[in-house]
């Protein structure tokens, strides 16, 4: 159960391996946190990380196999990791793939399977957890969202528009949980420096995953819907969306 | 189930870590009764007025039983001052009826909206601690539904065990169907009350421990605010119910003698900001507090609302912390620990901790209950407001003082407390579980504080 300075008892990660997942549960298990578990596709994969956590803390770490793609599977590893351990208080929807823009154009299959990740898995994996949450009759769903899906930009749109249908359903979903217990936190992240964007030329107002986890643990203390990391960037993109056109494709041309 | 469950979204006072469950408002006993059985997975737990500050009335998932339709007074012997009242009869109630009869409750914390099952569920105390000890003391019967479908009347003789498990067991023995207990006389409805302002810590807990055995009431309001040489300075606030010669001649009638009409002044909008109190707005208003108390006042008459529930008069105070709410810290700390308690009072001023009206008490002694809260000694609360602070981390840490002190939390107003804490706290928890084993033993009764804590 959560506690009244936002302190979670216990967090599942879907995409036990993004950087900015971790270094959220590394924080929520610094505020007392003792169950935490980790799903990946290969659960090997988070064993050094589970491992980690457990030195920090946490008394109850497991993880599970957990494949985006296989929407099939979904329902079962959900109410299982649900069962497992007693109640989830919050649960991470951090998987994803930025991939490459040029390869999406010149291969359309890449792209297909990025967006089957990003938003059709997504979709599958928040709605089984959504009815788990409202079962449990309280819990929240913090879905990695992205700058990216806020206005879209031509250098990068495969990866920003499966961003931007992610964060509409995640919205929607919130909306449609309010009276449940159970709610959504959508996170949007600006340039994040991880494994990920390595090698990449940062966007101005650049940030690391301990930020973004910073404003994940203060939105779900303070029971927000939506935050930002960093918090300047709502100012930037509430201006940078009503842009015209011709000066947003300008403005969007780096990387 | 007769009564058809509605999803709501409970919080307690503190408006903290909000869950839905299915609400039942039985409107007789045995719909009341009925209320446990059938349960659904996640568990069934009752609920008063929703005072408790935390956790402890809501049931995520679960049913949740409304007990505030089951209300009313079933026996009174007005001879012998011993009343029977059903478990969702709130003490405005009784007080609205009884005071005019000349009696009064046995123990009435700062608010009169809580009910006769939560004053048992959370062994409440009140300002008259020290000479009579907290409402359990008081009980001499208890109806009791268990889980099993089995309806018990339980005295501290029939049942000893389960009596004194049900007393302060946050409500996870079953549901209170109605109690019996004493009552208080009183010729009438007014206070006499002392009032002194103490320069200090050490002025405050002298005077404290020196005289107030001469009052069946006191408490002292501290001002945490203030830091240095003044820390700790306080308005102590002692009295007892007046004599009928008391009063103004033209007030000695019965009617006007034992009157009893209390009503809300406002009721706090629903719009308050986050960050409304802030040391800024606190430290003022402490201060304000702090001078217009007499330096030394004697023998001044007050009314019961004015003495015990202040913020009873302004409905839906807890509204002025905004939406994110706030958390009351309670701790006890046996006498002898003075030393932790100073420690402790100087790390929330030194870290300027926001908290209007801490309240600073002498509690007397405790009774057999395992989980009941009180413990000869000195008792602090608090408010913060909620959300993420460096007070958090500070009250984590002041928590493992009070343990070490041989102290402990009150669960009532709990929000937040590690759980690894708890049996330190409360070392007789085997005890309390056991019988809760031997009532429950399919864990139907459950609430969101039981999960969080891990009873």
């Amino acid at each position: 159960m959560r506690d009244a300075v936002g302190g979670v008892q216990s967090v599942l990660v879907l995409g036990g391996t993004s950087e900015i997942a971790l270094a959220t549960v590394r924080r929520m298990v610094d505020q007392g946190c003792r169950t935490v578990l980790l799903a990946a596709r290969n659960p090997d994969d988070c064993l050094a990380a589970a491992a980690a956590v457990r030195e920090a803390g946490a008394t109850t770490v497991d993880t599970l196999a957990f494949d985006a793609l296989d929407t099939a599977s979904h329902g079962t590893v959900i109410d299982e990791a649900f069962t497992r351990h007693g109640d989830l208080d919050v649960v991470l929807l951090a998987f994803g793939v930025l991939g490459d823009q040029a390869e999406f154009e010149a291969d359309p299959a890449k792209a297909v399977a990025a967006v089957q990740v990003n938003y059709v898995g997504a979709v599958s994996a928040g709605l089984h957890v959504a009815r788990n949450l409202r079962r449990q009759g309280h819990g929240t769903l913090v879905v990695l969202s992205s700058v990216a899906g806020e206005r879209v930009r031509k250098t990068n749109f495969v990866y920003g528009s499966s961003k931007a249908g992610l964060d509409g359903f995640a919205q929607g979903l919130g909306d449609s949980l309010v009276g449940t217990g159970a709610s959504v936190l959508v996170v949007r992240p600006g340039f994040v420096h991880t494994r990920m964007t390595e090698g990449m030329e940062p966007a101005p107002l650049s940030t690391t995953p301990e930020v973004v986890a910073e404003a994940v643990t203060d939105g779900l203390a303070k029971g927000q819907a939506v935050v930002w990391a960093p918090a300047p960037l709502r100012l930037v993109m509430s201006g940078l969306r009503h842009l015209p056109r011709p000066l947003w494709r300008k403005a969007s041309e780096r990387g | 189930m007769e009564t058809p469950a509605t999803t709501e979204v409970l919080a307690g006072w503190g408006g903290t870590a909000p869950s839905a469950a299915g609400v039942v408002r039985p409107t007789s006993v045995d719909e009341l009764a009925g209320a446990l059985d059938d349960p659904p997975e996640r568990g069934v737990i009752a609920r008063g007025l929703g005072r408790c500050y935390g956790d402890e009335a809501q049931n995520a998932g679960g049913r949740v039983v409304d007990t505030t339709a089951v209300s009313g007074i079933v026996d009174l012997d007005l001879r012998q001052g011993v009343c029977t009242a059903a478990a969702g009869t709130s003490l405005e109630d009784l007080m609205r009826w009884l005071v005019p009869l000349g009696w009064f409750v046995p123990v009435t914390p700062g608010t009169r909206f809580v009910t006769v099952g939560g004053a048992i569920a959370n062994d409440i105390h009140g300002k008259n601690h020290h000479k009579g000890g907290s409402w359990c003391n008081h009980v001499s019967a208890l109806t009791l539904r268990l889980p099993g479908g089995d309806t018990v009347r339980v005295t501290p003789d029939s049942d000893p065990d389960l009596f004194w498990a049900t007393a302060g067991g946050l409500g996870l023995t079953g549901i209170i169907l109605d109690a019996t207990f004493d009552l208080h006389p009183i010729e009438t409805s007014r206070l006499l009350v002392d009032t002194d302002r103490t320069p200090d810590l050490d002025a405050t807990l002298a005077l404290m421990d020196e005289s107030d055995d001469e009052y069946p009431y006191s408490v002292a309001w501290i001002d945490l605010m203030k830091t240095g040489a003044g820390m700790g300075r306080s308005i102590l606030g002692r009295g007892a119910f007046a004599p009928l010669d008391a009063l103004p001649a033209k007030d000695r009638t019965p009617g006007r003698a034992r009157a009893f009409s209390p009503s809300t002044r406002a009721t706090f909008p629903p719009l308050a900001p986050n960050g409304l109190i802030n040391p800024l707005t606190v430290t003022a208003f402490n201060e304000l507090w702090y001078r217009k108390a007499p330096k030394r006042r004697r023998g001044e008459l007050q009314t019961i609302t004015t003495f015990f529930h202040p913020l009873d008069m302004v409905e839906r105070w807890n509204r002025v912390y905004g939406p994110v709410g706030f958390l009351q810290w309670q701790f006890v700390v046996p006498f002898g620990e003075e030393q932790t308690l100073r420690r402790i009072i100087s790390a929330l001023c030194d870290e300027g901790c926001t908290s209007f009206l801490a309240v600073l008490k002498r509690f007397g002694a405790a009774n057999p209950g395992p989980l009941s809260f009180p413990l000869p000694g000195w008792t602090l609360a608090l408010d913060i407001p909620a959300g993420p602070s460096s007070l958090a981390r500070l009250i984590d840490r002041l928590d493992d003082e009070v343990v070490a002190a041989g102290g402990r939390l009150y669960l009532a107003k709990d929000s937040r407390v590690r759980p690894e804490l708890l049996e330190a706290m409360y070392p007789r928890l085997d005890e309390w579980r056991a019988v809760r084993a031997r009532v429950d033993p399919d864990g139907v009764l459950r609430s969101d504080l039981a999960r969080r804590l891990g009873l």
